[in-house]
């Protein structure tokens, strides 16, 4: 056997490792750069061949809210008895919408980059986090429209409020990047998974105060189990958290509809966050464990 | 000297499943049908490489060779043994790169180098170079998704080729190429091997493996059938016996990979 010697300048100073160990959500974070290479191939692929382009992301929520503002508003006759019934719907759609589009965009993301996992290593974990921040960016205008409207009806939040608007953002994105991690590696083995998670975005919004006040759930279930496990979903805790930034403050409490928000809000909302970093820890074992067949079975 | 790859006892089997939702699959149980089958792709394969060796690998279609390559770019797992690495490694596994069909080249070059581990001021150093090796001219701002598949080879080779790593493999590389790109890659591989960095090259060409390797691997169907010099595998792939114009059509045409 003729063995070349090695160039002295040559021999790395690594150590012999398992090649391609370098998944993990803290390695996505490590690698910036290629996070925002990929962040801003998806900004341009998603709606790519599309003449609207990056429009089509307003105009949906724009339809969402307008058919919710008439329908839920007018027929139902939900503006009366409801002060500012437009900004308790828009504040719950952004959320919502961030949650969605986390949820779902995350799930296809790793069968939709298969040509990269097939043949290059990398951090997986990036195309879920590239779905999730993705999303993100995209809730930016509407944040925008969210608090030129809050300012035009009166705005005037309490520094807690910010906390508890920060908090509910934490809650969603984190809960939305955990699902989105179990469902992404799981619809690598079935493609039914991408279907389960649209029919799950239709209930999300019904299982929010978003289109009715969470008045209703008190006036309804006060004090019963049913209030608590309607308070123990992360995505109704985002949006009640989210509201007491945006809505509360334009209510205001000389309002004739003051605004009804649950108590306990941060206690609660801290430990469904807890709750929710204990299922992105369970979600990352998982895609752990599934992973390693990714190659293979796309 | 430094082991460069270490191979110990690696299996890798397949399954091949036959149904992609839960609805065939409950169909398929129902009807007593197989719902999968398995495969062992690699059969208990150990060898160690040193840092700056070039090795060729051989074999008939399907013994196991890109599976093997995977292995050790860590693209997959193996079942059961290990595989250990030093250093970076780049590569072209499997004819053709990882690349977005929707990315123009220019983009593919940066995603592509990212991946291997390169930063934006190292690609930007190294841009030029690569476009140049690469030589698909105006396409370059084209989405990948419209190159023939020579085009996307000779770009996935050139990023592979100009990154900075201590390992590289290439799998099949030679295969869609034309003539005269063929000869730059053969040179080029020369240029890495003389680098020092280890090599790993996959052809079914024994003209270009005796040009290139200092040590020839042959997988039979998984199994690691022989390990040694490179004159030894190729007479115990029979390339040599079967007929004396294969030999001089494989000396000529570089990498006629079949
Ligand atoms: N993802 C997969 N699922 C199931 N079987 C697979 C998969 N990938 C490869 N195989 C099987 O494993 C065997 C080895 O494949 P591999 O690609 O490693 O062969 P190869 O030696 O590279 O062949 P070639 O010379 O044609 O490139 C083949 O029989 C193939 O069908
Ligand atoms: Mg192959």
């Amino acid at each position: 056997m003729t063995t070349q010697v090695a160039d002295p300048g040559r021999v790395p100073d690594a150590p012999l490792v398992a090649p391609g160990d370098n998944g993990g959500l803290h390695n996505v974070f490590r690698q910036r750069y290629l996070l925002r290479l990929l962040v801003r191939k998806e900004l341009q692929a998603r709606y790519q061949g599309s003449v609207l382009g990056l429009l089509w992301s307003y105009v949906l929520p724009l339809v969402r809210f307008l058919a919710y503002f008439l329908v839920i508003g007018f027929i139902f006759n939900m503006t009366r008895g409801m002060t500012n019934f437009a900004i308790h719907i828009f504040t719950g759609l952004v959320m919502v919408h961030y949650f969605t589009e986390t949820f779902s965009s995350g799930t296809r993301s790793i069968v939709k980059n298969k040509g990269l996992v097939r043949k290059m290593s990398l951090p997986r974990e990036m195309f879920p986090v590239a779905a999730m921040l993705v999303s993100a960016y995209h809730t930016i205008p509407q944040l925008v429209i969210l608090v030129v409207g809050v300012a035009l009806t009166g705005w005037s939040p309490e520094p807690l409020d910010f906390a508890a608007g920060l908090l509910g953002f934490s809650i969603i994105a984190v809960f939305g990047m955990g699902l989105a991690l179990i469902f992404s590696a799981a619809n690598v083995f079935f493609k039914d998974f991408q279907n389960i998670v649209q029919t799950f975005t239709i209930f999300v919004t019904w299982s929010v105060p978003m289109i009715y006040p969470y008045d209703r759930i008190a006036d309804l279930f006060e004090g019963t189990w049913v209030e608590q496990a309607y308070l123990a979903n992360p995505i109704a805790n985002g949006v009640i958290l989210f509201q007491q930034l945006f809505w509360v403050p334009t209510v205001g409490p000389d309002a004739e509809y003051p605004a009804v928000m649950p108590d306990h809000l941060f206690t609660r909302g801290l430990i469904v966050l807890a709750a929710c970093l204990v299922l992105l820890a369970v979600a990352q074992w998982i895609f752990t464990r599934l992973e390693g067949k990714f190659a293979e079975r796309l | 000297m430094t082991e460069s790859i270490v191979v110990q006892d690696v299996s890798k089997r397949f399954t091949m499943q036959y149904t992609r939702t839960i609805k065939e699959m409950s169909i398929a149980a129902l009807r007593r049908q197989p719902l999968k089958d398995t495969f062992l792709a690699v059969n208990d394969v150990s060898f160690t490489a040193h840092q700056g060796e070039s090795i060729g690998l051989m074999g008939l279609n399907g013994s196991g060779k890109s599976t093997l390559l995977k292995l050790i770019s860590g693209v997959m797992k193996p079942d059961t043994g290990k595989v250990l690495t030093r250093g970076r490694i780049a590569g072209l596994i499997a004819a053709g790169a990882g690349f977005h069909h929707q990315l123009t080249g220019r983009e593919n070059v940066f995603l592509n180098a990212a991946i291997l581990g390169m930063s934006e001021a190292e690609t930007k150093r190294k841009f030029d170079q690569i476009v140049d090796f690469a030589d698909v001219g105006k396409f370059l701002d084209t989405p990948v998704g419209h190159y023939s598949s020579g085009m996307s080879a000779r770009l996935g080779f050139a990023v592979a080729a100009f990154a900075e790593s201590d390992i590289f493999l290439a799998d099949e590389v030679l295969a869609v190429g034309d003539r005269p790109f063929k000869k730059k890659c053969m040179a080029r591989m020369q240029e890495i091997k003389a680098e020092g960095r280890t090599l790993f090259y996959v052809s079914h060409s024994p003209g270009s493996v005796r040009k290139m390797c200092d040590r020839a691997l042959v997988l039979e169907k998984g199994v690691l059938a022989f390990d040694g010099p490179v004159a030894e595998g190729i007479r115990f792939l029979k390339y040599d016996t079967d007929n004396e114009d294969d030999e001089t059509i494989a000396d000529d045409e570089i990498g006629a990979d079949i």
